[in-house]
C-alpha cells in the first residue's frame, strides 16, 4: 500500500501498545507475543492515535527532538508498522 | 545482551510469560492432552485471592503475557474477575479454551473485563472425528463460538492439535480456519508428553503423512499471507536437532499449576525435582531462588555430548522432560538430537509405530484403544492399573 502524509493511522484493535517498566521500553503486544520497540519507534508509535495525521506526527517529532528531515525515517518505520498490521488507517 | 539460558544464579532475568493453569477440570477428554497423567491427584485449586497475588507478583517482576489455561479455564466461575485484574495490572491477556462453557453473554463479559485474545481449540474439521477425539459433542458449538469471538473483534487463534487421526484432513482443517476468519492458525503437532505419550502408538503420524501435510500447509501459508498467519511445526521425533525447549529453563516461562506449584514448563512436574509452591513462597523467590528453577539454568549441569557442543547455546540440549522420559536422566541430551547415544532408540521407536500404522491401514488390524484423558483414567493411572509408559 502507499502511505500519504494525510493518513491518520491508529493502533489496530488486535494489537496493544504500551510502556513496559521492567523492559524500559515501549512494546507491541499480540497473542502470545511481544516486540520491544527502539526508542525512536516508541516515540513514533506513542503519537499514533487515529486523530493526528502522519504529517503532524512528523512535525511534532521534529519539534520535540529539535531535528530536521525525520520524514524518511518515520515513513520507513510506518511502512513496517502498516505491513505487520500494528497500525491501520482509521475507518 | 545475554542470550537466554546464559544467566547465572545471581543474574536471573524476569519471566515474560505467566501460564496460569487455573484448573485440571475439563469437559473434554482429548487423548493427547498435555496435562499430567495424575490430574486426579490435584484437589486443592488456588483461590481467587491466591491467583490475584500471583498475578501481581509476576507482573511486578516483568511478566507481560498471561495465558489462562487448564484443563478448561471456563470452568472457573471467577475467570471474569481474574481477567479484569490481569488487564488492570497491564498484562496482555490470553484465554486458551475449548470454547465449551462459553456463550455470547460470557464473551461480552470477557470483553468488558478487558480480555485481549481468545484461542479456541478444534479437534478436527469434521464433526464426527472432532466429537470422538474430544469425547463430547462440541463441534457446532465451537464453530458458533469462533464466529462470536470474531464478531467481538478479538484477534482469534485457532489451535488444532495434529496427529495420525486427523493429519490427512489437513486441507479441510485449513479450509475451516479460512471460513472462520482465523487471524492465526496453530497446526500444533502433538508433542508426546502426558496423555499423548501413553497414546503415541495410535497418534504418531508417519513420515509419508508428514511430507504430504507439509506441502498443503505451505500452500495455505502462501495463499493466506497477510490475512492469516499459519504456523506448522512437525513433531520433533522427526528432527535431528532438539527444540530450544522453553527458550531455556527458567528463562522466560513461568507455569503455575492449579494447586500452586510453580514450574519452568507445564510438563516439568513429571521430573524428579522439587518445585516450590506459591502458597508457601512468593513468585520472586520461586523464580529466582528455588533449587527447582535453578536446576537447569546455565550450562554447568550438562553432560556430554551437550557440554562440549557448539550448539548448546542454541538449543540448551533440548527438552529435559523428553530426556527424562526416554533415558531416565533429565540431564542427558534430548534423544531427538542425532548426537545423543539414545537417538537410535528413538528412530527404532518411530519405525515400530510406522509398522503399526501400516498394519492398521493395509490389513485392517485393530489398534489398541486410545486412553482418553479423564479423571476415571487418571485415577487408574495413579493406582497403576494403566501402564504409564507404553514401551
Amino acid at each position: 500500500m502507499s502511505i500519504t502524509k494525510a493518513d491518520k493511522p491508529e493502533i489496530a484493535p488486535t494489537f496493544r501498545f504500551q510502556w513496559e517498566e521492567v523492559q524500559d521500553c515501549y512494546v507491541v503486544l499480540y497473542p502470545e507475543g511481544m516486540v520491544k520497540l527502539s526508542k525512536s519507534a516508541g516515540e513514533i508509535m506513542k503519537r499514533i492515535d487515529g486523530e493526528e495525521s502522519i504529517d503532524k506526527i512528523i512535525k511534532d517529532l521534529e519539534t520535540t527532538f529539535s531535528e530536521n528531515n525525520l520524514e524518511d525515517d518515520v515513513m520507513k518505520f510506518l511502512e513496517v508498522a502498516y505491513d505487520t498490521g500494528w497500525i491501520r488507517n482509521k475507518k | 545482551m545475554i542470550p537466554a539460558g546464559l544467566e547465572t544464579k545471581n543474574d536471573v532475568k524476569p519471566p515474560l510469560w505467566l501460564l496460569a493453569e487455573l484448573t485440571y477440570r475439563c469437559p473434554l477428554q482429548c487423548p493427547y492432552c498435555s496435562n499430567p497423567l495424575e490430574i486426579a491427584k490435584y484437589q486443592n485449586e488456588l483461590s481467587t485471592e491466591d491467583w490475584v497475588r500471583v498475578m501481581q507478583e509476576a507482573r511486578k517482576m516483568g511478566a507481560a503475557q498471561i495465558g489462562f489455561s487448564g484443563g478448561e479455564p471456563l470452568v472457573r466461575p471467577d475467570l471474569e474477575e481474574l481477567i479484569q485484574e490481569a488487564r488492570h495490572l497491564g498484562y496482555y491477556t490470553n484465554l486458551i479454551t475449548s470454547g465449551v462453557g462459553m456463550d455470547e453473554a460470557r464473551v461480552k463479559r470477557f470483553k468488558d473485563a478487558g480480555l485481549d485474545h481468545i484461542q479456541i481449540s478444534f479437534q478436527a474439521s469434521d464433526e464426527e472425528l472432532n466429537n470422538f477425539l474430544g469425547g463430547t459433542k462440541t463441534f457446532q458449538h465451537k464453530k458458533e463460538m469462533a464466529r462470536i469471538v470474531k464478531a467481538y473483534e478479538y484477534p482469534m487463534v485457532l489451535n488444532i492439535v495434529i496427529h495420525r487421526k486427523n493429519i490427512e484432513q489437513i486441507r479441510d482443517i485449513l479450509e475451516m480456519t479460512v471460513e472462520l476468519n482465523a487471524d492465526y492458525v496453530e497446526l500444533a503437532s502433538t508433542q508426546y508428553y502426558g496423555w499423548s505419550r501413553i497414546n503415541v502408538d495410535q497418534l504418531l503420524p508417519t513420515r509419508e503423512q508428514l511430507a504430504k501435510a507439509e506441502i498443503v500447509a505451505k500452500e495455505y501459508q502462501i495463499r493466506m499471507k497477510g490475512k492469516s498467519k499459519i504456523i506448522y511445526v512437525i513433531p520433533d521425533y522427526f528432527e535431528n536437532r532438539p527444540k530450544p525447549c522453553m527458550n531455556g529453563w527458567g528463562a522466560i516461562f513461568l507455569t503455575i499449576a492449579p494447586d500452586g506449584t510453580a514450574l519452568p514448563c507445564h510438563e516439568a512436574g513429571q521430573l524428579p525435582i522439587d518445585f516450590p509452591n506459591v502458597k508457601d513462597v512468593s513468585v520472586e523467590e520461586a523464580w529466582k531462588d528455588s533449587p527447582g528453577f535453578n536446576h537447569f539454568r546455565g550450562f554447568e549441569w550438562m553432560k556430554e555430548p551437550c557440554r562440549s557442543c557448539d550448539e548448546k547455546e542454541k538449543d540448551f540440549g533440548g527438552c529435559r522432560c523428553q530426556a527424562f522420559m526416554m533415558t531416565g536422566d533429565a540431564a542427558n541430551t534430548d534423544p531427538v538430537c542425532d548426537k545423543s547415544p539414545h537417538h537410535q532408540e528413538l528412530l527404532d521407536d518411530v519405525d515400530r509405530i510406522a509398522k503399526l500404522a501400516a498394519e492398521e491401514t493395509d490389513n485392517n488390524v485393530a489398534e489398541k484403544p486410545l486412553v482418553f484423558r479423564n479423571m476415571k483414567n487418571s485415577k487408574k493411572i495413579v493406582a497403576k492399573e494403566i501402564e504409564k509408559t507404553e514401551a
